[in-house]
C-alpha cells in the first residue's frame, strides 16, 4: 500500500478506485500469466474469446442450413448432412454459446466488482471451470469431426441410441460442459452470499447480481439431471445399457422427462442473466432507479422456481394426459406473469428518467420487442390445443429463436457494448454501433418472423425439402439470416477496432451509479485496495457520492 | 499459521470458512439431484412394472444389503466423531478415526463385489448384456439395470469419498488441520454423510421392498 492510495478522508481519485495501480491487463505480462491466472477478469476475457468463437461456429452451421432451404429441393447438401448441421448448430449454440455466454463472460467480470470484492470466492475453481469448458468444447468438436450427430440437439431416444454417429462422445462432452457450469454457479452463489462489501445488503445489490444468482440456482439443481440422462444415453449408445429401450420394457418418454427437466430450465439459464444485463442498461441510461427494485429481483427468483415445473409442455403430443398437459400449460404461463412484471418495470423505469441514447439502449429496445413478441407466442404454444397444431413445426422454431436468440443475443451485445469501456478502458464508435445494431435487428426479424407463418402454414422443422408454396418465406428467412450474420460480424469488427483505436473512456462514461463503475476502467488487478463501504443502493441517482461517503464514515 | 491461510480475496477467516462450507452444501445439493434423476426413473418404472420389480429384487440378499447399511452408518459415525475431535484439536485421533472410516468403506466395497459376483452367476445383469435367448421379461431387466447402475454410481461415490478421507487423514496426521483449521475436515465429513444418506435410500428400494 503506497501513500498514493485513498483513505477515507482524502478526495477519491477522479479516475476511479485503483487508478493508480496498473490495470488488470497490464499487471502481469506473458502467456503464463494469462493461462494460469486466477483473476476473474482475465478468466472472463478468455471465456469471451471462447464463446465468440462458438457463436461464429454455430452461426456458420445456421447459414449452411438456411442456404440449403433457399430452394424447395436439394440445394447444395444432402439430407444426411442437413441433419448433422441442425444438430451441431443446436449443440454448439445451446451449450457452448448461450448457456455460458452472459454468466461466464460478464458475470465473471462484473459480479465481484459489483459486490465490492477483490475476486470470486474460489478463483482456482473459476480457472478450472474455464479449462473444463475448453475440454468439453474439444470433446464436442472432436465428436463433430469424428462422425457428428444427426439426432437433433435433444437426443431423443430411441433413434439416438442406435444412430451411427458419435452420440456417445457428444453426451460425454455435454456432461463435462455441465460440470463447468456447476462450478461457475457454485462460485457465484457463494460469492454473493459471503463477499458483499460492508453495508451492501441484499436489497442494495445491482440487479445483475440478482439475475446471476437466480441463474446459478437453476444451473446447480437442473444440470445434474441432464448429466445423468446423457450418461445413460452415452452408455446406451456405447454398450446397450438401456433404461429407455422398449425392448427391455423401457419408456422413451422417460428420457424426454429427464431431458426437459434440465433443458427447459436451461432456457431460463439463457435468459435470466440477460434480464440482469437489461436491468443494468435501462437504469444506467435512464439515470433513474428501477420502478420497482424488488419486483425485478424477486421475479428472477420466481422464474427460477417455476421454471422447474414447466418441462412437460415440451411433451404435449408425447402421450401426456390432458389433465397433465393442462397443468403444465398453466404453470408455463406463470413464467409469462413474471416476465411481464419485468417488462413493465423496465418500461416504467424509463418514465421520469433522463434518457441518454447509446447502442446498449438500442439493444434494449430490440430486446423488448423480440422478448415480448416471442413471449406472447410462448403463452400460445403453452396452450395444449394450439401446440398440437404447432408442435415440431417452424412456429416452435421461430418462437424459441425469438426468445432465446432475441433475448440472449441482443442482451449479450448490449452487455458487450455497455461494459466495453469497463473492460478495456476505451469507447467504441457509437455510430457504427447503432448501425450494426439496426442491421442485427432487421436481419433477425427477417429471419424468424417468416418462420411463424411457415410453421402456422404447416412446414415441419428439421426437414430439408419443402413444397413450392413455402419458398418465398424461406427466401426471406435466408436473406435475413445472411444479414444477421453480417451485422454480427460488423459489430464484432467495431469492437475489435475500438480495442486499439477507441477513445479513452474514463472511469464512468455512461454516468452510471452501479458499483462496478466506482473502480477505474479498466480495473486494477484487485479491483479495490480495500473493501469499499457502501451507503446507498446501486441505483441511487439522487444521493451524491460525497454524502454517501460521509454517512459511511459516520457509521 | 492461520494468518497465512487467509487468501487475498477474503476479509476474514470467518467469511472464508463460511464460503467453503456453503460451497460444499451447494455441491451436495447438486449431487442429490444427480441421484434424484435415477430415483425418479426408479419410481417411474416401479409404477409401470410392480410385479417384475419384485421378481428382480428377489435376487438381492437382505442380509448382505443390511450388513452394508450397518457398515456405512458405522463409518459415518466414526467420521462424525473425527469431525468432533478435530474441533478439540485432537488431530491424530481424527486421523485414526478417518482411517477406520476408510477401511469401513473398503469393507462396503468388498461386500458389494460379493453381491455383484452372485448376480453375475444368477444371470441378473443390466440390459445390453443378454443374448436373445436368455433374456428375462422386460420389466425385470429394467429392475436389474437400475440396480446395477445406481449401486455402481454410488460405489464410485464411495471410492471418491474414501480417497478424500484418506488424504484428509494423512494431512491431519501431519498436523495441517486442527481446531483453528477444520473446514476441509468438516466438508469431507459432509461428503461422506451424503454417500451414506444415498445408500440409506438405496437400501429399502433394492432390498426391503420385495
Amino acid at each position: 500500500m503506497s501513500q498514493a492510495t485513498i483513505d477515507a478522508d482524502s478526495r477519491p481519485n477522479p479516475l476511479g478506485v485503483g487508478a493508480d495501480h496498473p490495470d488488470y491487463l497490464r499487471a502481469d505480462s506473458g502467456l503464463r500469466s494469462w493461462l494460469l491466472t486466477k483473476d476473474h477478469k482475465r478468466i472472463a476475457l478468455m471465456f469471451y474469446v471462447g464463446v465468440i468463437l462458438f457463436l461464429g461456429l454455430g452461426g456458420v452451421f445456421a447459414l449452411v442450413l438456411r442456404t440449403e432451404l433457399l430452394t424447395p429441393e436439394q440445394t447444395f447438401i444432402d439430407a444426411n448432412t442437413y441433419n448433422q448441421m441442425f444438430t451441431l448448430h443446436g449443440i454448439t449454440m445451446v451449450w457452448l454459446f448461450m448457456i455460458p455466454a452472459v454468466p461466464t463472460v460478464f458475470g465473471n467480470f462484473v459480479l465481484p466488482i459489483m459486490l465490492g470484492a477483490k475476486d470470486l470466492a474460489f478463483p482456482r475453481i473459476n480457472l478450472a471451470s474455464f479449462y473444463i469448458y475448453v475440454l468439453s468444447a474439444i470433446i464436442l468438436l472432436g465428436a463433430m469431426l469424428a462422425g457428428g450427430a444427426d439426432t437433433g440437439w435433444t437426443f431423443y431416444v430411441p433413434y439416438s441410441t442406435t444412430s451411427p454417429t458419435a452420440v456417445t462422445w457428444m453426451g460425454i462432452g455435454i456432461f463435462v460442459n455441465g460440470i463447468s457450469s456447476i462450478m461457475t454457479s457454485v462460485n457465484f452463489i457463494v460469492t454473493t452470499h459471503t463477499m458483499r462489501a460492508k453495508g451492501l445488503s441484499w436489497h442494495r445489490m445491482p440487479l445483475f447480481v440478482w439475475a446471476t444468482y437466480a441463474t446459478s440456482i437453476i444451473i446447480l439443481f437442473a444440470t445434474p439431471v441432464l448429466g445423468m440422462s446423457l450418461v445413460l444415453l452415452a452408455l446406451d449408445h456405447a454398450f446397450g445399457l438401456s433404461l429407455f429401450n422398449p425392448r427391455y420394457g423401457g419408456d422413451p418418454v422417460l428420457f424426454q422427462h429427464l431431458f426437459w427437466f434440465y433443458s427447459h430450465p436451461a432456457v431460463y439459464i439463457m435468459i435470466l442473466p440477460s434480464f440482469g444485463v437489461i436491468s443494468e442498461v435501462v437504469c444506467s441510461f435512464s439515470h433513474n432507479q428501477p420502478a420497482s427494485y424488488r419486483a425485478i429481483a424477486y421475479s428472477s427468483l420466481g422464474i427460477a422456481f417455476i421454471g422447474f415445473f414447466t418441462w412437460g409442455h415440451h411433451m404435449f403430443v408425447a402421450g401426456l394426459s390432458e389433465f397433465d398437459a393442462g397443468v403444465f400449460g398453466a404453470l408455463s404461463m406463470f413464467v409469462a406473469i413474471f416476465s411481464a412484471i419485468k417488462v413493465f418495470t423496465w418500461v416504467a423505469t424509463l418514465r421520469g428518467g433522463s434518457i441518454s441514447f447509446a447502442t446498449p439502449m438500442l439493444y434494449f429496445l430490440w430486446f423488448l420487442f423480440l422478448f415480448v413478441f416471442g413471449g406472447m407466442t410462448g403463452v400460445a404454444v403453452a396452450t395444449q390445443s394450439l401446440d398440437v397444431h404447432w408442435h415440431d413445426t417452424y412456429f416452435v422454431v421461430a418462437h424459441f429463436h425469438f426468445i432465446m436468440v432475441g433475448g440472449t443475443l441482443t442482451s449479450f451485445l448490449a452487455a458487450a457494448h455497455y461494459w466495453f469501456p469497463k473492460m478495456f478502458g476505451r469507447l467504441y464508435d457509437e455510430r457504427v454501433g447503432l448501425l450494426t445494431s439496426v442491421a442485427v435487428f432487421i436481419g433477425f426479424v427477417f429471419t424468424f418472423l417468416p418462420q411463424f407463418l411457415l410453421g402456422n402454414g404447416g412446414m415441419p422443422r428439421r426437414y430439408f425439402t419443402y413444397p413450392e408454396r413455402y419458398q418465398w418465406l424461406n427466401v426471406l428467412s435466408t436473406g435475413g439470416a445472411w444479414l444477421l450474420g453480417a451485422g454480427l460480424l460488423l459489430a464484432l469488427g467495431n469492437l475489435l477496432l475500438a480495442l486499439k483505436w477507441g477513445k479513452r473512456a474514463g472511469p464512468n462514461p455512461w454516468g452510471s451509479r452501479s458499483f462496478e463503475w466506482i473502480t477505474a476502467s479498466p480495473p486494477s488487478k484487485h479491483n479495490f485496495e480495500e473493501t469499499p463501504d457502501i451507503e446507498r443502493s446501486a441505483y441511487d441517482y439522487t444521493l451524491s457520492e460525497e454524502v454517501a461517503r460521509e454517512r459511511a464514515k459516520a457509521r | 499459521m492461520s494468518a497465512q491461510r487467509l487468501v487475498e480475496q477474503f476479509e476474514s477467516l470467518e467469511k472464508q470458512d463460511h464460503a467453503a462450507r456453503l460451497a460444499m452444501w451447494m455441491f451436495l445439493g447438486s449431487e442429490t439431484l444427480l441421484f434424484g434423476a435415477l430415483f425418479a426413473a426408479y419410481a417411474y418404472y416401479r409404477g409401470m412394472y410392480p410385479d417384475e420389480f419384485v421378481q428382480a429384487l428377489h435376487h438381492n440378499s437382505v442380509a448382505l444389503g443390511t450388513t452394508n447399511t450397518v457398515v456405512l452408518i458405522t463409518s459415518s459415525f466414526t467420521v462424525a466423531l473425527g469431525v468432533h475431535f478435530i474441533r478439540e484439536n485432537k488431530a491424530r485421533l481424527t486421523a485414526g478415526l478417518f482411517v477406520v472410516s476408510t477401511l469401513f468403506g473398503a469393507v462396503f466395497l468388498v461386500v458389494k463385489g460379493i453381491e455383484y459376483s452372485h448376480h453375475i452367476h444368477e444371470n441378473a445383469l443390466p440390459s445390453g448384456m443378454y443374448t436373445f435367448i436368455d433374456k428375462p421379461p422386460a420389466g425385470v431387466v429394467l429392475g436389474y439395470t437400475l440396480y446395477w447402475f445406481m449401486t455402481a454410481l454410488h460405489g464410485l461415490h464411495v471410492i471418491a469419498g474414501m480417497i478424500m478421507l484418506a488424504v484428509v487423514a494423512l494431512l491431519c496426521w501431519k498436523g495441517r488441520y486442527g481446531a483453528h483449521r477444520n473446514v476441509a475436515v468438516e466438508n469431507v465429513g459432509l461428503y461422506w454423510h451424503l454417500v451414506d444418506v444415498v445408500w440409506i435410500f438405496l437400501w429399502p428400494l433394492f432390498y426391503l421392498t420385495d
